[in-house]
């Protein structure tokens, strides 16, 4: 079962190298940064899959519920005020429908280990955006998921390559008298193209999208309620 | 938790998110404390137009404050100071550190631990409909 295999291969992981992996993200990265600071001053937002909570520094006058399924990143996460953590599946959010000014959710739905799920993910996070009504504009999400190609980077990985990999974490720490510990992540790589699909399968318009660090990114909205086709901008 | 984020949140089962009785949670063997958090007029300010208001008040009086307002301060009542303080401490100086919320709607149960709010469900009631008592 997916969710047994992701229990195993992502969440149990990430609960044993919590403060290994905390230790090594401290900074926003710019477009997540960009997209935090253009929020309006209370405003409130989602942060899903909020591990450490290096973007919870960004803006301190908006209001951002964080979450992550991992019960030891969320006590990392919940020191950054004034902004608040639980702990929450993505596929099960505890929050209420078409509500949030914005959300982000950075490099959390390739964790998802099949094509429905992933498409969920999505679809679950714009459920809780407040949808555009006539001139009004819907709450914006930005999403990041970790690319296929990325040839330069450290791993190397290029188009042609398997998009479902597991990727090695080796921890070493003082406990294990200076041991080397290894952990294996699951991740799916998005080709180019992908996220944008994803995200008009579960109910999205694009707005912006692009390629920043090794990374596939997009800014959706949920589709307006009367969705007269034409009515969107180009 | 804070107070303020039991106004943004609700029953995870997604068949309780529709009824008016899944929001706001109810807060059970509630342990408060109090954590200093800077004072920032501007934000109160900014944030009381995105509270839902009926539903703070519920909050409030289930962790034992005394009542709010009827109705939401808006307008001038947002330049008093002593407003704004009033509610810095309730909504963001107020932890709840153990607990649980209780959806009004099936009953589930959600603990608080060390200020954290865990909102994981057993898989029974994620994956399968559920049916409601009447």
């Amino acid at each position: 079962m997916a969710d047994e295999y992701e229990q195993n291969h992502v969440h149990e992981v990430y609960q044993q190298i919590a403060g290994h992996f905390s230790a090594t993200r401290f900074k926003a990265w710019p477009i997540v940064e960009r997209f935090l600071q253009a929020q309006a001053p209370g405003s409130v937002g989602l942060d899903v899959g909020c591990g450490n909570g290096k973007n919870l520094t960004v803006n301190k006058d908006v209001f951002i519920v964080a979450s992550d399924r991992s019960e030891n990143l969320a006590r990392i996460a919940i020191q950054h005020q004034p902004h608040s953590t639980v702990v929450a599946d993505i596929l099960q959010l505890p929050h209420r429908d078409a509500f949030f000014d914005f959300a982000i959710s950075i490099a959390v739905v390739h964790h998802m280990s099949t094509p429905e799920r992933r498409v969920e993910a999505v679809a679950e996070i714009l459920r809780t955006v407040r949808r555009g009504e006539g001139s009004e504009p819907g709450g914006k999400f930005l999403v990041y998921a970790w690319a296929l190609e990325q040839k330069d980077s450290r791993r190397g990985w290029d188009k042609g390559d398997p998009q479902d990999i597991m990727v090695p974490w080796v921890r070493k720490s003082k406990s294990d008298q200076g041991q080397e510990k290894t952990f294996h992540r699951y991740y799916h790589l998005y080709e180019e193209g992908e996220l944008e699909r994803d995200i008009e399968q579960a109910g999205g318009v694009v707005l912006e999208s692009g390629y920043e660090k090794d990374n596939w990114w997009a800014i959706a909205t949920p589709k307006p309620a009367s969705t007269s086709a034409s009515a969107s901008a180009s | 938790m804070k107070v303020i984020t039991a106004n943004f949140v609700t029953c995870a089962v997604k068949e309780c998110k529709t009824t008016a009785t899944s929001f706001p949670l109810h807060f059970h063997d509630a342990e408060l404390e109090l954590q200093e958090v800077d004072f920032q007029p501007e934000f109160i300010r900014n944030v009381i137009p995105r509270i839902d208001w009926e539903g703070l008040r519920t909050t409030a009086n289930e962790l034992g404050f005394p009542s709010l307002p009827e109705t939401k301060p808006e307008g001038d009542e947002l330049t008093n100071e002593q407003t704004l303080k009033d509610l810095h401490r309730l909504l963001l100086e107020t932890q709840v550190m153990e607990g649980k919320l209780v959806c009004g709607t099936c009953g589930h149960a959600y603990a608080i631990k060390e200020g954290i709010a865990n909102f994981l469900l057993p898989s029974h009631l994620g994956k399968f409909r559920i049916e409601f008592r009447s």
